[in-house]
């Protein structure tokens, strides 16, 4: 059995704009101390995905199964949820300058992480922080240990959520773009340390990040988001050398250095789609280079495609045309002209 | 801490005595005559220069500002011209009634205003957030005089009338001589200041509060596993009251100066209606010792108030 097993999950929130499906029908599993990348531009559905998983999206209306353990998380009232966050999950977030309160002292926060779920002493929790914060590697835990957030630099408060959220061993660790906001040095310290603690404490891990390098690093399995769907799902090898959805293949085209590097950096066209007004059909089409007749009204389910073991992808170009290399590119550039007749000249699609 | 206590000290003073300088100016540059006032309209113009040389008046300004600072620095705020009285001595007799009213209302519109807003705040746009703003419109807009003397009309007047006499319409009793009678001629005018303002604090915290809750830091405290209460109590409204805590200070530091109105309604012969009778009778030094203590506990409050801040924010470096 997973560890963690979601099935269909579908995230909307009621808006006065409309209702914003911010996740539609995905589906994943992660297994005890193995890393998924959850990878997807702003708006992709990734956060909120994560957010649910721990009762945290208020207001949301929410679908599809969510088992950890073999206990579905969706259907826990509050109570028993509560006792699951921190404790059994835990998650370290984006921003680590806002994710602390500023009004408590670091080591308080951490103190109180462990007091909600262990019936210990105050004075064990407190020794519990120092010993985390010298974990994650501040330096003199025992002094720090009394600094309010402020008085830590970006890097060293990330490290102390890193400690708070490791503070109970949860067996689930979700880090939401945790080196997003912090210099390039100090990401590769806190993805270092991440990986470092993973390794030691054998703790699962989520890692939702729109930085292919993070997934390079850390991830087993990797799945790709696109306005709220699993576009394209592999191991990380396999979607790095053998990537088959167009969406995913213009992501690693755009990264700097990257295997699937073209002559120049090609960014992925247009802005992405709207979540309440979704397009027809694919809702990629509108900025797919490969664009076909069937893709404008025919949504792809994911399907088996062959470029390794439990590969899938939600596009309608064959299963094997996988890869980066300009043959490849060749080979659906041709493939997709001869399913687009209908669409050249009409006007409807703007193809790139 | 020291050094912005004795900067903030100083700066307080040098407030208070711009604040003497120009009530003596405005007193002396308004027409009238308080010689006039006290010896009435049949005083011969030898009676009033008479009484007008007795009460100094006939002095140059600058001498009689000497005067009053003289006396100032030896803590003796004069005499009323009105009836010879010290202006300590009246200024002491009519506090106490100003203070019960005043900080007893505070607490009360305090707890009600802070509760009913952190209620709203979590239950936005609940029926309860719908009664709560009437209550805060209501409130707001509510004159003193209108809500007192409803109040009177409808929990002294009526319920006496039904043989109930818990509220007695006015007057003050002090603390010392029977604490229970104290307690209950104080209530209608509590309410009565408690209702018109706690409509403001309400307000202030249920935004203060919706501002917080949809921080970062409290998706943290809730991802950590703590309960509502505490992620709500102990987090938010932690962060929420800074706002709420400055405006209290200023609000009760402005009261306790004289609370005109509510004292007028209830009969209770504080600082508020000392001043008015002052004003009217055009009694200088009375005025300027109210106006000198209404300042000084302003920048006492204000002083307090930033203080306060650097203790329940560590960010905030008093210097």
């Amino acid at each position: 059995m997973s560890l963690l097993e979601v099935r269909d999950l579908e995230v909307a929130f009621h808006t006065a704009d409309g209702t914003v499906r911010a996740v539609d029908r995905v589906s994943f599993t992660i297994d005890g101390g193995q890393t998924l990348a959850v990878v997807g531009e702003s708006g992709s559905g990734k956060s909120v995905t994560a957010l649910t998983l721990l009762g945290l999206n208020r207001g949301a209306e929410v679908a599809g199964t969510v088992l950890f353990d073999g206990v579905d998380l969706l259907a826990m009232d509050d109570e028993a949820m509560r006792a699951v966050r921190g404790n059994q999950i835990a998650m370290v977030f984006q921003d680590p300058l806002s994710s602390l309160h500023p009004l408590y002292r670091v080591g308080w926060q951490i103190e109180e992480a462990i007091l909600a779920h262990r019936d210990v002493p105050r004075q064990q929790a407190r020794a519990r922080a120092v010993e985390l914060l010298d974990l994650v590697g501040i330096p003199e835990p025992a002094r720090r240990v009394d600094d309010y957030p402020h008085q830590f630099s970006g890097g060293m408060r990330q490290r102390a959520m890193i400690a708070m959220a490791l503070a109970l061993d949860p067996r689930l660790l979700i880090a939401d773009e945790p080196t997003t906001a912090l210099d390039a040095t100090v990401q590769a310290q806190i993805l270092d340390l991440i990986r470092r603690l993973q390794g030691e404490l054998g703790t699962a891990l989520i890692i939702i990040t729109h930085d292919l390098g993070i997934v390079a690093d850390l991830a087993d399995d990797v799945i790709v988001m696109y306005a709220g769907r699993v576009v394209e799902r592999a191991d990380r090898r396999t979607l790095y050398y053998h990537p088959h959805h167009p969406y995913t293949v213009g992501l690693l085209r755009s990264v700097p250095g990257s295997v699937a590097r073209a002559a120049r950096l090609q960014p992925i066209p247009g802005q992405p789609p709207s979540l309440i007004r979704l397009p027809s059909g694919c809702r990629f089409h509108p900025h797919c280079e490969f664009v076909m007749d069937r893709c404008v009204d025919h949504d792809p389910p994911e399907l088996r495609v062959l470029g390794g073991l439990h590969h899938g992808s939600a596009c309608w170009l064959p299963g094997e045309m996988v890869g980066t290399d300009d043959d490849t590119h060749r080979r659906r550039s041709a493939y997709a002209g001869a399913h687009r007749q209908t669409l050249v000249g009409s006007g409807s699609t703007a193809v790139p | 801490m020291i050094r912005f206590l004795v900067r903030r000290t100083v700066f307080g003073i040098l407030v208070l005595w711009l604040i003497s300088v120009a009530t003596f100016l405005l007193f002396f540059v308004a027409p009238h005559d308080p010689a006039r006032v006290i010896t009435g309209r049949l005083a011969t113009p030898e009676t009033v220069a008479l009484v007008r040389h007795r009460l100094g008046l006939d002095q140059p300004v600058l001498t009689q500002y000497g005067h009053f600072l003289n006396g100032l620095i030896h803590g003796n705020l004069g005499y009323s011209f009105y009836n010879s009285t010290s202006v300590n001595y009246l200024i002491v007799s009519r506090l106490p009634p100003t203070v019960s009213l005043a900080l007893g209302g505070a607490i009360i519109w305090l707890v009600t205003g802070v509760l009913i807003g952190v209620l709203s705040a979590t239950r936005a746009r609940s029926l309860f957030d719908r009664v709560a703003t009437i209550f805060v419109l209501t409130g707001l807009s509510m004159p003193t005089f209108l809500l007192g003397l409803l109040l009177i009309y409808l929990l002294f007047f009526r319920l006496h009338l039904a043989g109930v006499t818990w509220f007695p319409a006015g007057g003050y009793v002090p603390l010392s001589q029977n604490p229970a009678a104290w307690a209950q001629h104080m209530v209608l005018p509590w309410i009565t200041i408690a209702l018109v303002t706690a409509a403001t604090y309400t307000r202030l915290t249920r935004s203060s509060l919706l501002e917080t809750l949809s921080e970062d830091y409290i998706r943290t405290a809730r991802a950590k596993g703590l309960s509502e209460r505490r992620v709500i109590y102990r987090h938010g409204l932690r962060s929420a009251m800074t706002p709420v805590v400055t405006q209290f200070g200023i609000d009760v530091g402005t009261l306790l100066g004289g609370v005109i109105v509510t004292e007028t309604v209830f009969g209770l012969g504080g600082l508020g209606q000392l001043a008015v009778q002052s004003v009217t009778n055009q009694d200088l030094p009375v005025i300027i010792g109210i106006v000198l203590l209404a300042a000084f506990f302003i920048v006492v409050s204000n002083l307090i108030v930033d203080a306060l801040y650097a203790v329940l924010d560590p960010r905030v470096r008093l210097s």
